[in-house]
């Protein structure tokens, strides 16, 4: 079972506080600390569990800086074989079809049973790449995946959907299946597992390389005309409880004593 | 064409409120427009979402076939591709669900027409086409200008729009024969799973005690059980903490987990994802504690307390002991 998963690194948002940048289109990344995004960390593991216990091969794809070879080399740490990156210069600017584009180039030049992606990305939140290129690629394809079992010559796949519902779908392989949290439980990755695969050579490739024009990728590529982001507003929403620990507590306590009837 | 075309979303026989919150919006941008309201119906024995549909759009195109009868992206597609292509709305719209995630990626791919997801806001500015959404878990708001284009795709964020009152008038029905099946790619529908058997049912309670990815370790849920106890509430979690097995999914408050009205919903280190608030927004009085004040949960609560969930739990839990 030879498997091409395609993952992102993004930056960490959680208890950061953020800044846009003076054009208004990006976030301020600089302090931030660069992570894999959450979904392509399940998609790897689950590509290396069916490795393990199937034999074959994991593929792992990225298109970013030089920095992204960090998330390839974690990647390998975890079990994957073979890592491949597309540098962006080009790419900037561009919508999800545009990053769609340039990791189809180099999946559709490959031999594979499984396409695995991340269901989303924590930053753009787009939710669209895996499924762009399982149509451009003319394959059968499953979306939200909290299971993915190959038998022979098709795969299962159970779907999570609203209201703690799953469905269950069948597949002939080839087959795309992107992937959503929870599926697994992602392995433990320590310096000395980094270390042990520094020498994997990573395979570099440009956007010229792929045979893509700037008419189809970047901005030029993109559906968008112009991106304004803006942070909430402050003071909408909760009222802060503020004082010492002893008071703020004490004001809670009363909230919930008299809110939730609690003697 | 000014026309708004909704795909309809349904399951198990009923209609899903993402296709009434769409229909709001496609009326609003289709009066806007001078241009009428389609909704697209698929599926089989479908006459009683036909009828409960019939006055809340201008007209309703049913197609009506075994492999429609339960949402398969496979057969799906070929029907919405041949209905776009003949209809060419302006905006073809669906949800921001496990169905629509599922399939405007691959209509956008297969028609060409370009798609955004997960709009909360869509504009007609100055004749271009604008969305509001968010990105980076959130915490930024983006509005985004599109290129001109002849039609576009856009998937609609849950809860992003208040339910559709109905029309004076009622729908003209337009049937459709399926298309020939010849082009699919094999994808099998087999079944819906039913949960697991559950110990205890959170949306049954008066208080729940949440926690999320600020809990940090397994180890660390003793704490919030022990506060939990103390004010005799019932403990639930959000995503991170299901996903990693921590409390079962039964436990688990949002959109793929349950939605709740507590009287009291307290969020212990949860930034609050939409997928998150949309399970527990309608909530008797919220209360949020987060180290990060920028936190989107502190939008839907009512009171907050910034600050780390291990220095506010020890001093709460004691305001309840002492009775």
């Amino acid at each position: 079972m030879n498997i091409i998963v395609c993952i992102k690194q993004v930056p960490e948002v959680t208890d950061a506080d953020l800044e846009i940048t003076s054009d208004g289109t990006d976030i301020d990344k600089e302090d931030l600390e660069m992570v894999i995004n959450e979904w392509d960390n399940y998609a790897v593991e689950e590509a290396v569990r069916i490795k393990e216990a199937q034999g074959g091969k994991v593929t792992v794809v990225t298109l970013g800086d030089e920095d992204s070879e960090d998330v390839l080399r974690r990647a390998l740490a975890m079990g994957a074989d073979a890592a491949v990156l597309i540098d962006e210069e080009g790419f900037e600017g561009s919508d999800a079809a545009g990053i769609a584009r340039g990791l189809l180039r180099v999946v559709e030049e490959m031999e594979f049973d499984l396409v695995l992606t991340g269901a989303q990305s924590s930053d753009d939140n787009w939710a669209q790449v895996g499924l762009l290129m399982a149509e451009w690629l003319g394959l059968p394809f499953a979306s939200l995946a909290v299971k993915v079992e190959p038998k022979g010559e098709t795969v299962v796949v159970h779907r999570e959907l609203e209201a703690n519902t799953l469905e269950e779908v069948e597949l002939p392989l080839p087959a795309a299946v992107t992937i959503q949290t929870g599926i697994n439980e992602p392995r433990y990755v320590s310096i000395m597992g980094i270390r042990k695969v520094r020498n994997i050579q990573i395979e570099e490739v440009s956007a010229g390389d792929l045979g893509l024009e700037a008419s189809q990728i970047g901005k030029q590529g993109s559906s968008i005309e112009k991106i304004r982001l803006s942070l909430p507003e402050e003071g909408e929403g909760a009222e802060i409880l503020t004082g010492t620990m002893e008071e703020i507590c004490e004001k809670a306590a009363q909230v919930i004593k008299e809110r939730g009837g609690v003697a | 064409m000014n026309d708004i075309l909704v795909v309809a979303e349904h399951r198990k026989g009923e209609l899903r409120d993402i296709t009434f919150e769409m229909l709001a919006l496609a009326k609003r941008l289709a009066r806007e427009q001078g241009g009428a309201v389609t909704t697209v119906l698929l599926g089989e024995e479908i006459l009683a979402l036909q009828e409960e549909l019939s006055s809340l759009t201008d007209k309703i195109l049913v197609v009506e076939d075994p492999l429609l009868g339960n949402y398969n992206a496979d057969p799906y597609l070929v029907v919405l591709k041949e209905l776009i292509s003949r209809d060419t709305p302006y905006i073809t719209l669906l949800g921001h669900t496990a169905m629509g995630m599922d399939l405007a990626p691959p209509l956008s791919a297969r028609t060409g027409i370009p798609l955004v997801t997960d709009c909360i806001d869509v504009m007609i500015e100055e004749s271009h086409l604008s969305v509001q959404r968010q990105v980076y878990g959130g915490k930024v708001n983006a509005h985004l200008q599109l290129k001109p284009a002849e039609q576009y795709i856009l998937t609609i964020r849950p809860g992003s729009f208040t339910y559709q009152e109905e029309w004076d008038s009622s729908a003209t029905v337009t049937k459709l024969p399926a298309p020939s099946w010849d082009a699919l790619r094999g994808r099998r529908f087999i079944g819906y799973l039913e949960p697991e058997a559950e110990d205890v049912d959170i949306s049954e309670a008066d208080i729940l005690v949440s926690i999320g990815r600020g809990i940090g370790k397994p180890e660390n849920i003793a704490v919030a059980e022990a506060f939990a106890e103390a004010i005799g509430a019932t403990l639930s979690c959000s995503r991170p903490v299901a996903d990693k097995g921590w409390l079962p999914k039964s436990r688990q408050v949002g959109t793929s987990g349950k939605t709740v009205r507590p009287k009291v919903y307290i969020a212990l280190g949860i930034s609050g994802a939409f997928q998150h608030q949309a399970g527990m927004k309608n909530s008797g009085t919220i209360i949020a504690v987060n180290k990060d004040p920028k936190a989107p949960i502190f939008k839907v609560a009512h009171y907050g307390i910034v600050a780390d969930l291990f220095q506010v739990l020890p001093v709460l839990t004691e305001k309840f002991k002492k009775q």
